[in-house]
């Protein structure tokens, strides 16, 4: 399988090129978090000072779709770990359909998303797009909630989006290219960057929709 | 009086002044050495080991640990010197003081407003009587705003949403320069007024002359009233509101078991954002009133709201 | 391309990677590290003058208290466009992204960065922001200053906020590739031998510099992004109209901002320290303590930024904590300026162009670095924060210390670069003028604000006139003292002397070959043997013989 492992100009040999990519992703990883967590301190000091109106605001999202969305990144993260396996046993076509399976369940998770943004649209609680209409008590705190809802899982989204489109052209890939060691250093690279944002989504989940 | 001359530059009007300077000029001192200190090293050893000298390098180079140790150590020491005096200088600077004279400041792009206890209002200027221990409650109606007077050494930001507060006690009478120095927008550099530090006797004048009709208190009632408040807040309302009577300085019993004492800030938010903290036996029900009180008139109420404490 | 690329050649000097081909495309295309630095430098070039032009308008407004030469909102742009261009476009990847991309491979004994595509399109994405940097200046500016405070920038301004955030929040993430691109480099392709303690303190300077780039630049990512938001869908997560915390704001901003302070100096501390001792003949002293001092600053330089919040509003238990750490921060630089001086003793100094500029860097570095000890004790600053003592203070360590660094580098690594000499005597002089004019310019400043002075003033009141007049006269030296190390470089890389491969006889690996170097560094694996900074003080100019191992 090492006959035709193609290392770059700038590398000694495949280890060392593979550890440092791994290396690399880790290292982006690390910034990922700082970037969230820039979200999570405001999320922290306003849920601290508007415990009631979060706790409120709270109990309009869809928790039943939102704990279906969790399963169901829990699952791609152990479809895309299958595919890590598979390919490494040299089962490559079922290395394929771990992918494939992967994208389909991630594709899943941004439509059901997609579905609870419509109704909260329809139950008048996205605060922009002048649509907000929710008059209970302390609307100015829930509206802020919503604010941090709406960027939290917006951005979010947009890197599973990210995640989705890694894991497709790593399928493409696998058709295309025939060094199997650069497949498998790309796709260890790609699931690294997957687990990560199911990770992120583990921690969105419960602060927002399970305040009590 | 009135066309003094305008006091600037170095002028130290108050002790905080004094403090302020004696510390910074110690700082400035010490680092004039230091870096003097340097300089004389580096041109010492630039004409000593200049490369056409070729004589003078005898002996082993390497430094002995200790030196080392000796560079960390002292200048850590000093640093930590220079720290607790200059964060003494500033916590006393930012202690309780008895007794004070209660002025108000509102920010707006791009003029200061001040409001007197006694209802008398200022733009751009301000009267204050001298050797008198005086609070400045600050706060704006738009953009983040610094209420800067140097010739006194302070500096306080007004910021939309919140109050902040600083100290004052003016040494010296005279007219001083009052600056916005947080940048907020076009006219930022024209957001500047004069405060005038008098005599006693003057500023009991100067009172008199300006004297308003009602006093800040007053106003706030009939803002209390205006804004219906008094709907839920008297004996006998049909809605359950908590009274307002010796509130101001009360510990509060909230709803979450935790308890606040009753400041500025806190009926600030009692208002604005009546969720923030709910009093112990009563509903959430009382309206958010943010969009609806400048802060001046926030300023009224709760002016309003203390003198239901004082009048006791 | 041409067709010299092979690895072959690569010690002939005709095959040097400036000849590797001549197309256009062949240098928009490259991944090789050297020539992506050449488009950093020709670009951060560029973003320098967009920003000394902005400073010369300042200047000429502020030589009068009347605000008598442009407009209020039009010098509020000026200034709010100096400091977002010459901080993000220029001062931050001065260093890390020209010397630092051109270096780092050389010398750790590297073919290349971990990721040279990645390196290209890190520029790629500096030049996407530059565009909408340049997009922002054209439409008719931004007026927030370079801080971006809220609610001014996300519900008041009425210039080009999103355009300008935008720039900023683009070019984050060309830091933030460079950050990790060095990280990897630095971990996984050092030179067998070359231990961690080998390495030249510029390769520590630069790594410390990434790790913060990579983990302060994406909180000022997010931070931008929120206020994007705010100003184009309506998410107001700072609204104070909502309950919102201004304050807040604030200390994501400095978050970042603080240690970004420190990307801005930790490069220049480097490259001081490799021309310190390459010019005076000596290993640097306290080796071990310089780089362990690197990190330090890195690390608690985290902890400390809520010193720039003193009259905030923030609690005052917090200033007390914040304001120990930033005399803590001080410490580890103390090391540094104190080691430099002692690198000196016993040398045997000569004073080229890039040595007067590194000590230069050290007396004006530890001028201004002292006066943000005046700024960090709190009652003090109290009294000059926003006033022109802190402007004076920033430009002290940027511009007398970082840009001094910066053009002392180029000096010292031109030959390296080009393969040509640039001319000493004007090289001597430009570093003697700017040094003259910054301190002309920035030194009356510090009266100005202790005096009382608020910053970010288009006009101002008429007791401030002469110091500022000073202020501007210096800048017109200042100007001269810019301009020629540029005719200067400039008219060397056409027409200089050619340089021979090791000029100044440095120790330094990434001297060990020819200059310019060939594509891919080096033709047949390094390994390193030796202590770093292997000078002698009667080696100048005898080969340098490796060092008692
Ligand atoms: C490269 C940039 C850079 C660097 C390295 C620094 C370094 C430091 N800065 Fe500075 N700073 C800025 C850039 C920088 N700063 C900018 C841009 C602003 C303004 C931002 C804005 O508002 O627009 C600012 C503002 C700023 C403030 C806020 C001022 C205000 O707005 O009110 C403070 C306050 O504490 C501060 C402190 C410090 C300190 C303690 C250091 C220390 O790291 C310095 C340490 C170095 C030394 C101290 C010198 C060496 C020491 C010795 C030789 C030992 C001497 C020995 C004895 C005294 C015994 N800085
Ligand atoms: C990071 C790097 C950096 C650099 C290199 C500089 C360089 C300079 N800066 Fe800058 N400055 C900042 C960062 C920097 N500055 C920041 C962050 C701010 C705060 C902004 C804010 O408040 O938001 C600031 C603010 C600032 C102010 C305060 C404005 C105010 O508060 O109202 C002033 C005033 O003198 C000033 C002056 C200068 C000068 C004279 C130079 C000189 O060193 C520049 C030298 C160049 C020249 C003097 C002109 C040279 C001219 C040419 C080369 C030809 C082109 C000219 C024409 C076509 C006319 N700067
Ligand atoms: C609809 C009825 C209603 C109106 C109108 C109303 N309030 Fe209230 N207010 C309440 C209730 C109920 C509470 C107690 C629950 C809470 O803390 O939110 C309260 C609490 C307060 C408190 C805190 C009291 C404490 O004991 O801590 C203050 C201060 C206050 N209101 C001031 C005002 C002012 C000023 C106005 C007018 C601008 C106003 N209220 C208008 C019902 C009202
Ligand atoms: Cu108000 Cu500046
Ligand atoms: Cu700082």
């Amino acid at each position: 399988m090492t006959e035709n492992v193609h290392v770059q100009e700038q590398f000694q040999d495949a280890e060392q090129q593979h550890s440092t990519d791994v290396l690399g992703m880790w290292v982006f990883l690390g910034s990922e978090i700082l970037f969230f967590g820039g979200l999570f301190l405001v999320y922290t000091i306003y849920r601290q000072a508007y415990p009631e109106a979060f706790a409120e605001a709270s109990s309009h999202l869809n928790l039943w779709l939102a704990t279906a969305n969790t399963a169901i990144l829990l699952s791609s993260s152990l479809t895309i770990a299958m595919s890590e396996l598979l390919l490494r046993q040299d089962r490559l076509r079922s290395a394929r359909l771990a992918m494939a399976a992967t994208v389909g369940l991630g594709l899943v998770f941004l439509a059901i998303k997609g579905l609870e943004y419509y109704l909260e649209y329809a139950e008048g609680l996205v605060p922009f797009l002048g649509s907000f209409s929710y008059s209970g008590p302390d609307a100015d705190q829930v509206r802020l909630f919503f604010h941090v809802y709406f960027s939290m899982t917006g951005l979010h989204a947009l890197h599973l989006a990210i995640g989705v489109g890694l894991i497709v052209s790593m399928l493409v890939l696998s058709f295309r290219c025939s060094d199997r060691a650069r497949l498998e250093r790309q796709l260890e690279v790609s699931a690294l960057y997957w687990h990560f944002v199911d990770v992120i989504w583990v921690v969105v989940f419960p602060i927002l929709y399970l305040i009590k | 009086m009135a066309n003094a001359e305008l006091q600037t530059g170095a002028v130290q009007a108050s002790e905080f002044a004094a403090d302020v300077d004696s510390l910074f000029l110690v700082m400035a001192g010490l680092s004039g050495i230091v870096v003097a200190g340097i300089a004389v090293l580096i041109l010492i050893f630039s004409i000593r080991y200049r490369r056409s000298r070729s004589s003078m390098r005898e002996g082993p180079p390497d430094f002995p640990l200790a030196l080392e140790y000796t560079w960390i150590a002292v200048p850590t020491l000093i640093f930590i010197g220079l720290f607790v005096w200059g964060a003494r200088v500033f916590l006393q600077s930012q202690a309780e003081r008895n007794d004070a004279l209660e002025l108000r400041v509102v920010g707006q792009q791009w003029m200061w407003m001040f409001y007197h206890p006694g209802g008398a209002r200022e733009l751009n200027e301000l009267h204050i009587p001298v050797d008198r221990n005086i609070r400045l409650l600050l706060s704006s109606d738009d953009v983040i705003h610094s209420l800067y007077l140097p010739a006194f050494r302070i500096k306080q930001d007004a910021v939309p949403g919140r109050y902040t507060q600083v100290w004052l006690n003016a040494e010296r009478t005279g007219r001083y320069r009052i600056m916005c120095a947080e940048y907020c927008g076009t006219e930022h550099s024209q957001m500047y007024g004069v405060v005038e530090v008098m005599e006693p006797e003057d500023y009991s004048l100067w009172l008199e002359l300006n004297a308003y009709d009602t006093t800040l208190a007053a106003q706030g009632e009939r803002l209390f009233n205006a804004m219906a408040c008094s709907g839920c807040h008297t004996s006998g309302s049909t809605i359950q509101a908590p009274s307002l009577e010796g509130l101001y300085g009360r510990v509060v019993n909230l709803q979450d078991g935790s308890t606040v004492v009753a400041d500025e800030v806190y009926l600030r938010d009692s208002i604005i954002v009546p969720d923030r903290d709910i009093v112990a036996g009563f509903d959430n029900v009382m309206p958010a009133y943010n969009d609806q009180l400048s802060e001046a008139q926030l300023f009224m109420l709760i002016a309003y709201i203390q003198s239901l404490t004082l009048a006791q | 391309m041409s067709d010299a690329g092979s690895g072959t050649l690569s010690r002939s000097s005709r095959a040097s990677y400036l000849t590797a081909g001549y197309t256009l495309r062949s240098w928009l295309l490259t991944s090789d590290h050297k020539r992506v630095a050449w488009l950093y430098i020709l670009s951060i070039t560029i973003f320098f003058l967009v920003g000394a032009a902005m400073a010369a308008v300042i200047r000429v407004e502020l030589a009068t208290a009347e605000g008598d030469t442009v407009t209020a909102d039009s010098y509020n742009k000026m200034f709010s466009l100096h400091g977002i261009v010459m901080v993000w476009f220029f001062l931050i990847p001065a260093i890390p992204a020209t010397l630092g991309n051109f270096l780092i491979p050389l010398m750790i004994g590297a073919r290349d960065l971990a990721f040279p595509k990645l390196n290209l399109l890190s520029w790629y994405i500096y030049t996407l922001g530059a565009i909408f940097t340049v997009y922002t200046v054209i439409a008719g500016g931004v007026d927030t200053g370079w801080t971006f405070y809220t609610p001014f920038s996300s519900m008041f301004s009425n210039s080009h906020v999103v355009a300008a955030l935008t720039g900023v929040f683009i070019v984050g993430f060309s830091s933030i590739l460079t950050g990790l691109n060095f990280i990897a480099t630095v971990h996984k392709m050092r030179a067998p031998g070359l231990t961690w303690f080998r390495l030249p303190l510029f390769v520590w300077s630069i790594y410390a510099t990434s790790l913060i780039l990579v983990l302060a630049t994406p909180v000022l990512a997010i931070t931008l992004v929120l206020v994007i938001l705010e100003r184009t869908v309506g998410i107001g997560i700072f609204d104070p109209a909502l309950g919102g915390d201004p304050l807040l704001f604030q200390h994501l901003f400095w978050f970042y901002s603080h240690p970004a302070v420190y990307i801005m100096i930790l490069p220049g501390m480097g490259v001081t320290s490799e021309l310190i001792s390459c010019y005076s003949r000596r290993p640097v002293a306290g080796y071990r303590f310089m780089a362990y001092s690197i990190l330090a600053i890195a690390f608690i330089g985290f902890l400390v930024w809520g010193h720039h919040m003193f009259v905030s509003g923030q609690s005052a238990y917090a200033s007390l904590v914040f304001g120990l750490l930033s005399f803590m921060v001080a410490v580890p630089s103390a090391i540094k300026v104190f080691n430099w001086t002692a690198t000196l003793y016993k040398g045997s100094i000569s004073f080229e162009t890039g040595m007067l500029y590194a000590l230069g860097f050290v007396g004006l570095f530890t001028l201004g670095g002292l006066t943000g000890l005046v700024l960090a004790s709190i009652a003090v600053d109290v009294h000059v924060h926003d006033t022109y003592f802190v402007v004076a203070h920033f430009h002290y360590i940027m511009v007398g210390g970082m840009v001094m660094a910066y053009l002392g580098g180029m000096h010292f690594w031109w030959p390296k670069i080009t393969g040509r000499m640039y001319n000493e005597t004007v090289g001597q002089l430009s570093a003697i003028i700017s040094f003259i004019g910054f301190n002309l310019t920035f030194f009356p400043q510090f009266v100005a604000g202790y005096l009382g002075m608020p910053r970010r003033y288009h006009s101002y009141p008429p007791e401030y006139e002469s110091l500022q007049l000073v202020s501007s006269v210096g800048a017109v030296v200042l100007a001269i003292g810019y301009l020629l190390p540029l005719l200067n470089l400039g008219w060397s890389a056409f027409a200089g002397r050619k340089a021979p491969g090791n000029p100044w006889n440095a120790s330094g690996l990434e001297w060990s070959g020819a200059s310019p170097p060939p594509p891919h560094n080096f033709s047949e694996p390094v390994v390193v043997a030796q202590e770093p900074y292997s000078y002698h003080t009667d080696d100048r100019d005898n080969p340098l013989v490796p060092d008692r191992a």
